[in-house]
């Protein structure tokens, strides 16, 4: 098991490192820099250029790359050229709150999933199992910052019940009890809504697992056993299909990093979604750099997770 | 007369395929008795594992008409609790395929212990674990007190199987039901299992349904054969009766098509066609005449129905009186001309 597990995250370095230059080299090929668009028109472009110069801007792409990566390595993520403090600061918060809309987002998904799909999956072909399933096209079909927008509207604006904007009310002290609520209260709207569009994939997976498992040989045996409908049930059919939900349960991370993107944007709160966009379109380099190589972290450590909980819940995949 | 275990009465178990019902067990009656071995012989999707299922209560989406009398009372009307209370503990079965009939993700002291932990709820703990280590040691299994704790996929197929026999007789049951228990293992696992069955008959004096398409294992195994055909009992007889004296057509074309080292062949005896698919099967006059077709029309009854022609000899239909094989006849007309 920790044998398993060390050589699985072994397999990351090299994977970390590929990233790292793909997100580099990426960034570098976008048009412009931090300098363009920032300066009046009468400064002279020498001088500028001077500054790409002074700056390294103009050096050889993997003499840059070795310098960044050097202070990565130490936990300096850089200066961002906008905000001009350190990108470890920048990110800090948005981090701290970006973690917490997912696991929010992640707990409700399941809340969600887990019931709808066993209904579904245990009536299939009933009239439950088609209202579900319905269910699940409707989220399939509808793109999520469009209903993001309709949430927003409909609970923030229009009836008032949730906050629109920010990750917290102003003036509250950290640590205290109203804090943390307002903290809750703020991430709630996005979370819901969030978690009512991604979990269709849950349920549908949940659903297929059940019908297929149903028809196992070893439910027969269960049956023949005398086991009742309800023990058939909860301690054969559904411990065997929640396996690949374990599985799946890494890369819902990555699927919430995408859907965090807008999530944040459309709430106004602050994390690392619209951290990355901003960077984006202030064309301020070591944030987007930074940014993007914490998601990819964050995907490949969720792939690494699937791994070792599905190696946990399953002793076929136990690698001795 | 021996003691009735089990008594089938017109027992139809149909499917819906699309719209209508159609029948894969027709109007079969059949009775088991204590301490014997009978035989369920027949192609595949003649019926037999349907029977055996209907007995068990484990088809979900069938129509059963009909009576299943276990010891007098009628296990076919019974609801899924009271079912439960029977299967498992007095009728026990076993399954085709080891490799997939076990939970891949229970031990097998928990599979196994599932089986008595359900029909005996006051047993304890520790009683439980030792009664599994028995029942593993019963079957055979070396390093027992180890297996207990493995997962299936650590054992072998012949392994697995000792562990669905283990389960099977966990509860000591007066009647066990083997659905094709030898056809996913190979001859010489084949063998042992065979051995196995046969020693428990003998320790435990229960009945035992052994459903197979392999005549060697009827041969090795029964004392009791009925054979089916297109979901009908066509032939009942004790076994040394079946193997020597056969008569309905159709076992005697199964016999027939057993390959036989004293016997001089060019080529081996094939049945014409195959088993009708249960839309298409004629549901009037003799199931077999379509796979028969030199016997003439007038062999076969309008409604065959399954005489006594012995004691204890069951055929259906007149046809056998009438019936040869094609180069039986043309080796009569060899000799004739």
């Amino acid at each position: 098991m920790w044998k398993f597990s060390v050589r699985r995250t072994l397999i990351m370095i090299p994977q970390l490192i590929v990233l790292s230059i793909l997100i580099f080299v990426l960034a570098q090929l976008m048009p412009g820099d931090a300098l363009s668009g920032q300066v009046g028109p009468d400064v002279d472009p020498k001088r500028l250029d001077e500054i790409r110069e002074q700056m390294g801007w103009n050096d050889p792409w993997y003499e840059q790359y070795a310098s960044w990566m050097g202070g990565v390595l130490q936990g300096d993520l850089g200066q961002s050229f906008r905000f001009k403090i350190p990108v470890t600061e920048l990110i800090g918060q948005r981090i701290y709150n970006s973690f917490w809309l997912s696991v929010a987002t992640l707990i409700l998904t399941y809340l969600i999933a887990i019931p709808l799909g066993i209904t579904s999956g245990r009536f299939n072909d009933t009239w439950r199992d088609q209202l579900i399933t319905g269910y699940t096209y409707v989220g399939f079909a509808t793109p999520l910052f469009i209903f993001a927008l309709v949430m927003l509207w409909i609970f923030g604006f229009a009836l008032g019940w949730f906050p629109t904007s920010g990750s917290v009310s102003p003036g509250l002290v950290p640590g205290t009890f109203e804090y943390f609520m307002s903290k809750l209260y703020h991430l709630l709207l996005p979370a819901i809504s969030m978690a009512l569009i991604t979990t269709y994939s849950t349920i549908q997976y949940l659903r297929n697992e059940i019908v297929d498992t149903k028809q196992k040989d070893f439910i027969l045996t269960a049956r023949a056993k005398g086991a009742s409908e309800t023990r058939v049930y909860n301690r054969h059919i559904l411990r065997n299909s929640l396996l690949p939900i374990a599985a799946f349960f890494g890369f819902e991370i990555t699927g919430l990093i995408g859907g965090s993107i807008f999530i944040e944007n459309i709430f106004g709160y602050p994390g690392m979604g619209q951290l990355l966009v901003e960077s984006i379109t202030l064309r301020d380099y070591t944030t987007l750099i930074a940014t993007t190589l914490i998601f990819g972290v964050a995907s490949i450590l969720g792939a690494l997770l699937s791994d070792i909980t599905l190696s946990i819940v399953d002793p076929r995949i136990r690698i001795k | 007369m021996a003691d009735k275990l089990l008594e089938i009465k017109d027992l139809t178990t149909s499917f819906r395929i699309k719209d209508d019902y159609h029948a894969a067990v027709d109007n079969l009656s059949l009775t088991v008795n204590k301490n014997e071995v009978l035989a369920i012989v027949g192609e595949s999707g003649c019926g037999k594992s349907a029977l055996a299922f209907s007995i068990m209560g484990l088809h979900t989406r069938a129509k059963i008409e009909g009576d299943i009398l276990f010891k007098d009372k009628n296990i076919a009307k019974m609801s899924s609790s009271e079912l439960n209370k029977v299967r498992g503990k007095d009728i026990g079965m076993i399954f085709q395929d080891p490799l997939t009939s076990l939970n891949p993700l229970m031990q097998i002291e928990e599979q196994i212990g599932e089986t008595l932990l359900l029909h005996n709820k006051d047993m304890s703990k520790t009683a439980r674990q030792e009664r599994v280590l028995d029942l593993l040691k019963k079957v055979g299994i070396p390093r027992a007190e180890y297996v207990m704790n493995q997962f299936p996929h650590e054992l072998s197929g012949g392994m697995r199987q000792r562990v669905i026999i283990a389960m099977a007789i966990a509860n000591k049951p007066e009647l066990l039901i083997a659905d094709e228990p030898t056809t996913a293992l190979d001859v010489t696992i084949q063998s042992q299992i065979l051995d196995l069955i046969n020693k428990l008959k003998d320790e435990m004096d229960s009945g035992i349904v052994l459903i197979t398409h392999d005549l060697g294992v009827v041969a090795e195994m029964a004392d009791r054969v009925a054979v089916m055909y297109a979901g009908q009992i066509v032939e009942v007889a004790d076994v040394k009766t079946l193997f020597a004296k056969p008569l309905h057509p159709y076992t005697r074309s199964l016999l027939n098509s057993v390959p036989n080292s004293d016997k001089e062949q060019d080529k081996l005896h094939v049945i014409q066609g195959i088993v009708p698919s249960l839309q298409n099967l004629p549901r009037e006059g003799c199931r077999f005449s379509a796979r028969i077709p030199w016997v003439d029309e007038s062999a076969h009854e309008k409604h065959p129905e399954l005489r006594e022609v012995d004691p204890g000899h069951l055929v259906r239909c007149t046809c056998y009186k009438h019936f040869s094989f094609p180069d039986e006849t043309k080796e009569e007309q060899h000799v004739l001309s």
